[in-house]
């Protein structure tokens, strides 16, 4: 049995057909939607590559049914920026060098803008607690938590 | 031309591709959205270690709907053979190892194909398996070269008297798990054919070997098969060469006359795409009063498998770190029924520096010396095996501007006499250490009438920021700003390249590239315009690397730990690392600070975290995914720095850099792992330091 799956995603409504009903919204997301900026690197919710908002929350989208997001709100990595300017997180990780190989990237910069939506002056311990679902295996971290508390600095 | 005398070199120009990064729109292997009508491939991995497949029920599964086919032993096109055993995937009915590929199947979608593979019934002749390294294992054999192409023993002077006859001595065992690279980025591979025509985008750290071995391979010639990889997750040794993902979709695509998308699932990964060997190390140390060494013995025990030998070169940096008359190392490998280790981030240093560097640690407090001091007593003059004289060597200068950085000087030396609260704790050092490579490679420089310049080498930017510090080496050597050099990496047909490993890209492709720009633009000069039609410039560096001898080319390092392990529990915390490197010229700053942190971050990962356990009855490695062989996360990591000295040294290569991907890895572990013996006075000779190995031992 297949579904159709409506969705609204970075602000576009978007539908995909004949989405097996076992389907991921990664996997919708990156192979039938166009939208290969969530990382599947685990796919079992360890990692968080695969971050995104669904309804403003943060979910690995590797562990969302496709058809729990009937209907819902998805924010991306592709859909941080308004199109021409970077989001300040966004500038902060390129700035700061928080980008090596940039498979973890995406599923960091979606949890860091959602902290600091929550928290905009958050301590480093929150910053850390906050971004320890997200694994990366190339910076070290540092050069993340410095464009996360320069993202806070900026937004001040 | 536009020329500037600001050197571009040494500035800290941000990642030329961190905008596309951060976006989403950097492609990685399987996200060519030009690639149309894509079908997926799923393997089917041997549930046994040992045996032979008696038959592999494939006609259910050809029967489900949007199946188009099984790969099997039976209809797998046949390969040339091939130096890499790995290789050979689906080329034989013998299973070597649980994990390897028996069979795959391609669909119409990513989920039919798994739900197929993991329906499909494979029926083996099971054989008893032999997976444990054991330090006396009877299939132990002397291979006849390490990793890859060292003696496998060296010897000078007498060791067994020179240690019998020395007024300290340390005589320990230390052993090391099984790690797994674990690259955010699994492998995969789209594979997709044009007539005769093969592309293939995939995940590598080179695609001009890539290009080489698969056309091999498959009896092409190299001239029809297109290897592109523009962005890479990360590979640390595991992309090095192809591995089972590539071949799998090459003969998938070719079978379903379609494209097809092949990326590994992080469970596959633990058993074919290679892991750190275990290892299993006797060093003996032997020094006088003074604590000058006498003897200097490293004896290694590591594995390799049926299907192809690897064997890793664990005692390299003992033959050149400390001088001593008398010295020896051994390698011996069993020959097991496991997946076949592969290079992992500073293979051979990085777990032999953690032997060598806890001996050293263990030997000054038998001299009753400070362990920095031990160090700089026995620094050699020159390479201590091959007496050649080292092109530039700051071992000393790092520990000693490491210790005032890290605050080292008032040190109390006694173990387990300090604690804050319920924490007990200690701080401890070791030494750094990687080979200075380079290899031959081939840059093409293009002058355009616009003033602008393109730069095409066939190196891979696996997050080591590689296209970004090339982009300043050009620059520098063309005598322009940044902003008008575009380089252009990861696409075999930009010709032979050296592989984005042994951390010599950045030398051997920054050679090629210095070699390419300067002829280019003393032609332009020469001409004094650039014609409509551009000036191009092709450059090789055979000759230029064949003529570099006479000297050792290595970098050094010094590492810093603090340790806290609390009373009750055992849990052990380094609240602060600092590492010091001396490396010759930093290309950019702002990478290179990365590329040492992350590094040394996977060696805190090492001391304290990584363990690849192994099912003895099933024979594979159980925790083969991020919730059960743990890596470090951000909570892990606290205060954390990378200094580096200014290191000259115009005779490694002609920008004075050395490599600085795998050395912050190296000695890490060490550090830690002297740390918590100063916290503690517990000593742990087994990796990881968990806190079952330190509980019911803790002082008090």
């Amino acid at each position: 049995m297949t579904i159709r799956v409506t969705m609204t995603v970075n602000g576009e409504p978007l539908t995909a057909d004949d989405v097996w009903e076992g389907e991921s919204l990664l996997h919708v997301l990156r192979e039938r939607l166009g939208l290969p900026g969530s990382k599947n690197a685990c796919e079992q919710g360890e990692c968080g590559s695969c971050t995104v908002l669904l309804g403003g929350e943060v979910v690995c989208a590797c562990l969302v049914g496709a058809g729990q997001a009937e209907g819902a709100d998805i924010v991306t990595v592709e859909g941080l920026g308004d199109g021409e300017q970077l989001a300040t997180i966004q500038q902060t990780f390129v700035a700061a060098g928080a980008v090596q190989c940039g498979f973890c990237t995406p599923g960091l910069l979606i949890t860091a803008f959602d902290l600091l939506n929550r928290d905009p002056d958050p301590s480093d311990a929150t910053i850390r607690e906050a971004l320890a679902g997200n694994l990366c295996r190339c910076t070290g971290y540092e050069k993340i938590l410095d464009a996360v508390r320069l993202a806070a600095e900026r937004a001040r | 031309m536009t020329q500037t005398d600001v050197r571009a070199v040494g500035s800290g120009l941000g990642r030329i591709e961190g905008p596309a990064k951060v976006t989403g729109q950097a492609k990685y292997a399987t996200e060519q959205d030009d690639v149309q009508d894509v079908a997926y491939v799923w393997p089917v991995p041997a549930t046994i270690a040992k045996g032979t497949i008696r038959r592999i029920d494939d006609a259910p599964i050809r029967a489900m709907a949007q199946v188009l086919a099984v790969l099997t032993p039976d209809n797998a096109p046949h390969l040339q053979p091939a130096e890499d055993g790995e290789l050979a995937v689906l080329q034989s009915r013998t299973v070597s190892y649980r994990g390897q590929f028996v069979a795959a199947v391609v669909a119409q979608t990513l989920e039919i194909a798994r739900e197929a593979a993991e329906r499909l019934q494979v029926e083996y002749d099971v054989e008893p398996h032999d997976v444990e390294l054991t330090q006396d294992h009877p299939t132990l054999y002397k291979p006849d070269q390490v990793n890859p192409s060292f003696p496998t023993d060296t010897e000078q002077g007498d060791v067994d008297e020179a240690l019998g006859a020395a007024a300290n001595l340390v005589d320990h065992t230390y052993t090391t798990p099984a790690l797994h690279n674990n690259p955010m980025e699994p492998h995969a591979t789209l594979a997709s054919w044009d007539g005769d025509e093969l592309t293939l985008y995939d995940s590598n750290q080179g695609a001009y070997s890539a290009q080489q071995t698969l056309a091999k391979l498959f009896g092409l010639d190299p001239a029809v098969v297109h290897v592109v990889s523009q962005h890479v997750g990360g590979g640390f040794g595991s992309k090095g060469t192809p591995r089972a993902n590539a071949v799998l979709a090459v003969m998938a695509a070719r079978m379903v006359r379609r494209p097809v998308k092949l990326a590994l699932h992080r469970h596959h990964m633990f058993a074919v795409v290679g892991y750190r060997t275990p290892t299993i190390q006797r060093i003996r140390l032997g020094a006088d009063a003074e604590g000058r060494l006498s003897a200097i013995s490293h004896d290694v025990v590591e594995q390799t498998s049926t299907v192809m030998e690897f064997a890793e070169q664990t005692a390299l940096a003992t033959r050149i770190m400390y001088a001593a008359p008398h010295r020896r190392t051994t390698h011996r490998l069993a020959r097991l029924d496991i997946p076949t280790p592969r290079w992992m981030r500073a293979p051979g240093e990085c777990p032999g520096m953690y032997a060598l560097e806890s001996a050293m640690d263990e030997l000054a407090i038998e001299c009753g010396l400070d362990p920095i001091e031990l160090r700089i007593r026995n620094e050699p003059e020159r390479d201590p095996e091959s007496g050649k004289p080292w092109s530039s060597r700051s071992l000393v200068e790092c520990l000693r501007e490491g210790a005032q950085l890290f605050g080292w000087g008032d040190r109390d030396p006694r173990p387990g006499t300090r604690s804050d609260g319920d924490w007990l704790v200690g701080t401890g050092v070791a030494a750094s250490t990687y080979p200075a490579y380079a290899s031959p490679s081939t840059a093409t420089a293009r002058a355009a009438a616009d003033g602008r310049f393109v730069v095409r080498i066939a190196a891979a930017d696996i997050g080591t920021g590689a296209r970004t510090a090339l982009t300043q080496i050009a620059a520098d050597a063309l005598r322009v700003s940044t902003d008008f050099v575009r380089v252009e990496i990861g696409d075999s047909a930009f010709g032979q390249a050296s592989l984005a490993g042994g951390s010599m890209g950045t030398a051997s492709w920054g050679w090629a590239v210095t070699k390419a720009c300067t002829e280019l633009r003393e032609k332009v000069e020469r001409n004094g315009e650039v014609p409509v039609d551009g000036i191009e410039v092709q450059a090789e560096t055979s000759a230029e690397i064949e003529a570099r001898s006479g000297y050792k080319y290595q970098g050094f390092g010094a590492q810093f730990a603090e340790a806290r392990v609390n009373i009750d529990t055992g849990e052990v915390r380094v609240p602060r690392l600092l590492g010091m490197f001396g490396v010759g010229r930093i290309i950019n700053p702002r990478t290179a600070r990365s590329q040492f942190i992350g590094g040394m971050t996977m060696g805190l990962s090492m001391a304290l975290h990584e363990e690849g356990v192994l099912d003895l009855a099933f024979g594979d490695y159980v925790n083969h995914d991020l919730a059960e062989y743990h890596i470090a996360a951000c909570a892990d990591v606290t205060d954390i720095e990378a200094h580096w000295l200014d290191e000259h040294d115009e005779r490694v290569n002609p920008m004075g850099s050395k490599g600085i991907g795998e050395i912050g890895i190296v000695g890490t572990a060490a550090a830690v792992a002297n740390a918590v013996h100063h916290a503690t006075a517990v000593r742990i000779r087994d990796l990881p330091i968990r806190l079952d190995k330190l509980l019911g031992r803790l002082p008090g």
